[in-house]
């Protein structure tokens, strides 16, 4: 522990605490750079406000497991990491349902169906796995809402351009004129699909011209 | 390596044990605690929804009550919480106290899960006059337009279901067809992209409406409330 060599490697690996927030709303986005969670991605983001739901959602079941898989990181041993870690989300996720259902009967009839599968998300076990299981509690705090807000707004992205083509509105209200025909395919999965192909089009193509001088 | 002493199986198998055994002593008591601390919230909000579903159902309520079905006897006015079945029909009235209108849950199997909806009556027009969704998991988008197709939910605002000349069934069960291929009065045009989830709704409403009507014709004094 005294060898110099190991506390100069130390130093250079952590970055500020700042960044484990910052990284994940652009740099290592979940959605358009790590390309993680794809399931409730393409599944949920068919409309502008069952997107923002659902990563607010998932930001809170992230946030909540990332703080007790920090607080057990050395109480778990490493042979039975995984299952304590599902066991954690799941937990979160069942919470977050009755949370809901407290909250508003009307919003839990319109997420019912998507709450269970932030379950399998796989970014959330992710973010358990590669952070918050060895890192401290702060900076795991910082990395899921970094996280979090990188997934809804990429969530947001994908919701509001299907919304938009796919129903000719945005959050229910109608922004088309009324001749407009909806392309039924864009709410449907195909429409996933292209929409993210797309995103991740331009994404790149931003990434590649800031990355060339 | 061979100096350093490894834990035995056994040692490391019980962390293992003690970690899994915590882990879930641990998550079952977050759930419980939540559960015990929403649930009369989630029951109140239920109640009060099916509350405000029943005004919806039943235009110009302005009091219910809860009744009960019992073979042989009738309906009886109870509290929905002391109800010794599941099967409650609600009837509506207006400030004078004369019955409007009744409305009755209805439920079938949709595409995802089952559709559980709730349907206003009129017996004295011997027609529906409206549903709501109480609670469906169809597909956003697609599924849930049963409760957002406006040319789908007008149909159901003047629905003739007449019953026969004596009064013991329906004369023609509803039934539900394919987008635009109603061609009878008894027929309920499903919506083209959620065919499932639609004919779910109208299945609902035809088994419904062919059990209740006539009981609700042949112990119609059952509803009069001072």
């Amino acid at each position: 522990m005294s060898k110099p060599g190991n506390t100069i490697d130390h130093t250079r690996t952590v970055p500020p605490a700042t960044d484990e927030f910052v990284k994940g709303l652009w740099r290592d986005n979940p959605v358009f750079v790590q390309v993680l969670g794809m399931c409730p991605v393409l599944a949920v983001s068919n409309t502008a406000i069952n997107a923002l739901a659902m990563g607010l959602a998932t930001t809170f079941v992230m946030l909540m497991s990332n703080i007790l898989v920090s607080l057990l990181r050395n109480f778990i041993p490493k042979q039975v990491r995984i299952a304590s870690y599902i066991l954690i989300i799941a937990t979160f996720v069942t919470i977050t349902d009755y949370a809901i259902q407290a909250i508003s009967v009307e919003l839990h009839k319109s997420l019912g169906a998507f709450i269970a599968l932030i379950v399998v998300n796989c970014l959330i076990l992710s973010r358990a796995e590669a952070f918050a299981s060895k890192n401290n509690l702060g900076r795991s705090i910082l990395d899921a809402l970094g996280m979090g807000v990188g997934f809804t707004f990429a969530l947001f992205c994908l919701g509001a351009v299907r919304e938009l083509l796919g129903n000719g509105s945005l959050f229910g209200a109608a922004v088309f004129p009324a001749g407009f025909q909806p392309w039924i395919v864009m709410i449907l999965p195909a429409g996933g699909f292209f929409t993210l192909a797309l995103w991740l089009l331009i994404f790149n193509a931003a990434k590649a011209k800031t990355a060339t001088p | 390596m061979s100096t350093i002493a490894q834990p035995t199986t056994e040692a490391r198998s019980g962390k293992m044990l003690r970690a899994m055994v915590g882990i879930g002593i641990l998550c079952g008591l977050l759930i419980v605690l939540t559960y015990e601390g929403t649930a009369p919230i989630i029951k109140k909000n239920q109640a009060e929804a099916l509350e405000q579903a029943i005004f919806k159902v039943i235009p110009g309520t302005k009091q219910t009550r809860s009744f009960q079905w019992m073979e042989g006897e009738g309906f009886t006015v109870v509290d929905a919480e002391s109800a010794t079945t599941d099967e409650l029909v609600y009837g509506g009235y207006d400030a004078a106290g004369k019955l409007i209108g009744m409305a009755i849950p209805a439920q079938q199997q949709g595409y995802a899960d089952v559709i559980r909806i709730l349907y206003g009556y009129d017996p004295a027009g011997q027609t529906v006059i409206g549903f709501y969704v109480l609670e469906s998991k169809e597909t956003p988008g697609l599924g849930d337009k049963i409760e957002k197709d406006e040319d789908f939910l007008a149909q159901f605002e003047a629905l003739p279901v007449p019953l026969n000349e004596e009064a013991t069934a329906v004369a023609n069960a509803l039934q539900p067809v394919n987008s635009g291929k109603k061609t009878q009065p008894w027929q309920i045009d499903c919506i083209s992209g959620a065919t499932i989830s639609s004919r779910a709704v109208g299945n609902a409403i035809s088994e419904s409406t062919a059990r209740w009507a006539p009981l609700i014709q042949q112990y119609r004094n059952d509803f009069t409330i001072e």
